[in-house]
């Protein structure tokens, strides 16, 4: 058996239910090394990281409610959901929130873009929901003014929503764009602007600064904007993504996440670690590519998930 | 890039190299230390168990007795698996340097044209990555190459592709809409064969491994075209599901190799190894950046070496040699000879290290400077620098090129309007010039081609060290600038890149007194600037 094969194997054999594993072999007595190993790695395969799954472990060790077999995932499970629960904030825009403009970083091909066509219908529903079916000014502001065609699926976005996209000139400063686009938006009375911007690495140092100079022309525009800030992560990211956030954060105040394609296999558990450094709000999933797949973020099915058990009916 | 997982390892050996002998106990607890350090690095699980088992079975025995020291037979050890891992060969270590590599070139040998199909789950980056693997073929091959976006869910993608195309001169399949994807590869196939084009690089949708029906689509379009290469594009900043993904599509479709992107982030890298791992299918090549040339081939030892925090002194050398004008070496190496290194020659060099990739490209390739890089970041001196000082030499006369002494404090002022910097600045850009001529002098009394050699790889160093040295951190730490000539040293003493590359040990054939001193080096980098002087 060559290596790859083998390892498939394990792949698989780590891939089965923790929960069916561990009840075959123990059935309900007191939990031994081997199954707080076994924890442990479920917790990493998670994407907890080694120190965090770690020190997760130990404090669940000295849990006396965690003591027996029965029902020890699900135990846990409750555990994390009980740290992300208080970030699980949908946004809304109900009218005593009054205008509101929402900054969208993160890196290239975190789906930024995307995630903004979504949050336009989504907070289009919201808003209509809330004021007796009547539709909300919307503008997109298409910032991302490197990548070929951003600025052309970022209209098509907008067409589908039926909202205004502000484009400028291919390679422009994107901060003289989201200038221009928020005169306008004050001009012409838009309850919303969603600014999507290029993807930028965060330790790209340039691309960063450019970052710092959007902010700081929403500032002069507005001095409690932005108000949302939002970094856009990829749920198959693994520990960079505590870079990402320490990194974004210093450079675009970011006040929440959007976590996205977590319809995959990816479990991102990193979330968890990200809770206890930052607190960020999360404010929505992305789970597929139709215009409706943007869903609250549910801290239960979340955690449960994490721990391979089945979501709650 | 890899860095901090490269500073975690040289971390560990450090306490091994100070102790005497190196038990089975050592090996574990080195064990231990490297299971978490490639956790973090985001290598699967599955894969971090296999390597420390094979490795620290290959660690205990007579493998350790017969090392100079413990440590440094330890670091070898890691780094031949993690390299055997990375070629997909996960046997013994290597033992001389002379097996030959896995073949991570493209395979075109089929009729025409040759169908390479690009797959990858959403944002890993296929459409830039099949614009840059285009562009590569086409100028490296010498091959025609058509491009045909199959991609009908994200909206503008096919857009993109055109887009690119026009930017890399390179021709795309025109879009019709409404087409289904697998219609639209039939009309490029179909299309690139009475084009008579070489090679048809087919970019499809973003999907998730999970999807059945993406795949079922993706597999009849593999059916259809008959690609002789199916390329994943991944995510370098991927976390443990990097082991998921790739095994599911190679699978449900089978990949023929693996390109890695986003490896200029900060991530640590570690989707490398699980991929190569969990398929057994070679990395091709690295996407390197957001312009359409950043595509780098594949080198497995260089990425081992970078991981292990050894650098890419290799790396650097190559990039020197290839950004360097040869003409203007010959030329420069002919100044040093007489000692005559001017201010026009500082800009040319200036000129040079931006080519490279500026400061930060640099330092990343040098060994153990992890730490001075992120001094060097959070001290704010950037490319920019580089800018202003080729700015402030472009202020000066012809003569003051030739001769700095004339500068003065009137000549100064002038200057300093003329590039928009201030004298300070141009203080420090005078101070940085004398200590490279200073440089340059005392290696002026060796051979030519010594001296040429010294130009790819050290006088870049201490020009690296001048940059840094010459305060331009604005009062904050101070590298000691004997640690660069320490690098010019191997470069000159090495006299051409392949004796370099022995250096590194990873060929298993380098001088142990070399090693060592590379590894003292290492140290003394890794330990960062000393303060002011």
């Amino acid at each position: 058996m060559n290596f790859a094969e083998k390892l498939r194997q394990n792949l698989a054999k780590s891939a089965r239910n923790l929960l069916g594993g561990l009840k075959s072999s123990f059935g309900g007595g007191k939990i031994d090394a081997s199954t707080w190993q076994e924890l442990e790695e479920t917790l990493i395969r998670a994407d907890f990281g080694p120190k965090f799954a770690a020190s997760m472990i130990l404090a669940l060790k000295s849990d006396r409610e965690l003591a027996h077999l029965d029902g020890i995932a699900e135990k846990i499970a409750a555990k994390i959901e009980m740290i992300l629960s208080p970030l699980a904030q949908p946004l809304s825009l109900a009218p005593h929130n009054g205008k509101k403009i929402i900054l969208v970083t993160g890196v290239n091909g975190s789906g930024k873009t995307t995630s903004i066509g979504k949050l336009a219908f989504s907070l289009q529903q919201n808003y209509r929901q809330n004021n007796g079916g009547k539709n909300p000014k919307i503008m997109l502001v298409a910032a991302d003014t490197f990548r070929a065609a951003a600025v052309s699926q970022l209209q098509i976005w907008a067409e589908r929503t039926g909202v205004t996209c502000v484009t400028a000139a291919a390679a422009s400063d994107p901060a003289a764009l989201v200038f221009q686009a928020l005169d306008r938006a004050k001009a012409e009375n838009y309850d919303l602007v969603l600014i999507d911007t290029a993807g930028r690495l965060n330790n790209n140092q340039g691309l960063m600064d450019e970052l710092g100079k959007i902010l700081r022309v929403i500032k002069k525009h507005d001095e409690t904007a932005p108000h949302h800030s939002i970094l856009v992560l990829d749920a198959t990211i693994g520990q960079n993504a505590i870079n990402q956030v320490t990194q974004f954060q210093a450079q675009a105040a970011l006040n929440g996440l959007i976590i996205t394609k977590l319809d995959g296999t990816a479990k991102a558990g990193i979330l968890v670690d990200l809770a206890e450094r930052f607190a960020l709000p999360i404010y929505a999933i992305g789970v597929g590519e139709g215009i409706d797949d943007l869903h609250p973020f549910d801290a239960r099915e979340f955690a449960r998930n994490l721990l391979d058990l089945p979501p709650v009916a | 890039m890899f860095d901090s997982f490269g500073q975690k390892i040289t971390g560990i050996f450090d306490r091994l190299t100070r102790r005497g002998a190196l038990s089975e106990a050592d090996v574990q607890t080195a064990m231990r230390e490297i299971r978490i350090a490639l956790l973090e690095a985001d290598v699967a699980l599955p894969v971090v168990k296999d390597f420390i088992a094979t490795t620290t079975q290959a660690a205990i025995g007579q493998n350790v007795l017969r090392s100079i020291t413990p440590g440094q037979m330890v670091v070898k050890i890691v780094h031949d698996q993690l390299i055997a891992m990375l070629e997909g060969r996960l046997s013994e270590p290597r033992d001389g340097g002379n097996q030959a590599p896995t073949d991570n070139a493209l395979n075109f040998r089929t009729e025409p044209p040759a169908v390479i199909l690009m797959v990858g789950l959403q944002g890993s980056g296929k459409t830039t990555s099949t614009a840059k693997l285009a562009k590569r073929i086409t100028e490296r091959e010498r091959k025609s190459v058509m491009m045909a976006s199959l991609d009908t869910q994200r909206p503008a993608a096919q857009e993109q592709l055109a887009i690119l195309g026009r930017q890399a001169k390179i021709q795309t399949l025109p879009i019709v809409a409404g087409e289904s994807p697998l219609v639209i590869a039939k009309r490029a196939l179909k299309e690139a064969k009475t084009g008579g084009f070489d090679v048809l690089l087919l970019d499809s949708a973003g999907r998730l491994a999970i999807d059945a029906e993406l795949m079922a689509e993706i597999s009849a379009i593999h059916a259809a075209t008959k690609p002789i290469e199916t390329l994943l594009v991944a995510d370098a900043l991927t976390g443990q599901d990097a082991v998921n993904t790739a095994s599911h599509f190679d699978q449900q479709i089978g990949v023929t190799g693996i390109i890695l992107t986003r490896i200029d982030g900060d991530g640590r890298g570690g989707a490398a190894l699980s991929m190569r791992a969990v398929t057994g299918k070679p990395i091709k090549f690295l996407g390197a950046g957001e312009k359409l040339d950043a595509l780098e081939d594949f080198d497995a030892e260089r990425l081992a070496s970078r991981i292990l925090g050894m650098g890419d002194i290799i790396g650097l050398v190559e990039k020197a040699m290839s950004a360097a004008e040869m003409q203007d070496m010959e030329q420069l190496a002919a100044k040093m000879q007489k000692g005559s290194f001017d201010l026009d020659d500082f800009a040319l060099q200036l000129r040079q290290m931006r080519k490279m990739g500026g400061m930060s490209g640099l330092m990343g390739l040098l060994p153990g400077v992890a730490k001075a890089k992120r001094d060097l970041q959070t001290s704010g001196i950037s490319d920019r620098d580089l800018l202003h000082q080729e700015a402030i030499i472009s202020s000066m006369t012809r003569r003051e090129r030739r001769d700095w002494r004339l500068l003065n404090a009137k000549r100064k002022i002038r200057i300093a309007k003329g590039s928009g910097t201030d004298v300070p600045q141009i203080n420090r850009l005078l101070k940085q010039f004398q200590q490279t001529q200073k440089m340059m002098k005392m290696v002026g009394g060796m051979n030519k081609s010594a001296a040429k050699s010294m130009l790819g790889g050290g006088a870049l160093g201490a020009n690296l060290g001048g940059a840094m040295g010459g305060g331009a951190m604005g009062g904050g730490a101070m590298p000691d600038m004997s640690k660069f000539p320490n690098i010019a040293g191997l470069g000159g003493a090495g006299g051409s890149p392949p004796d370099l590359k022995a250096l590194l040990g990873g060929g298993g054939g380098g001088s142990p007194q070399m090693s060592q001193n590379l590894n003292k080096m290492m140290r003394d980098l890794a330990r960062g600037p000393k303060r002011g002087k």
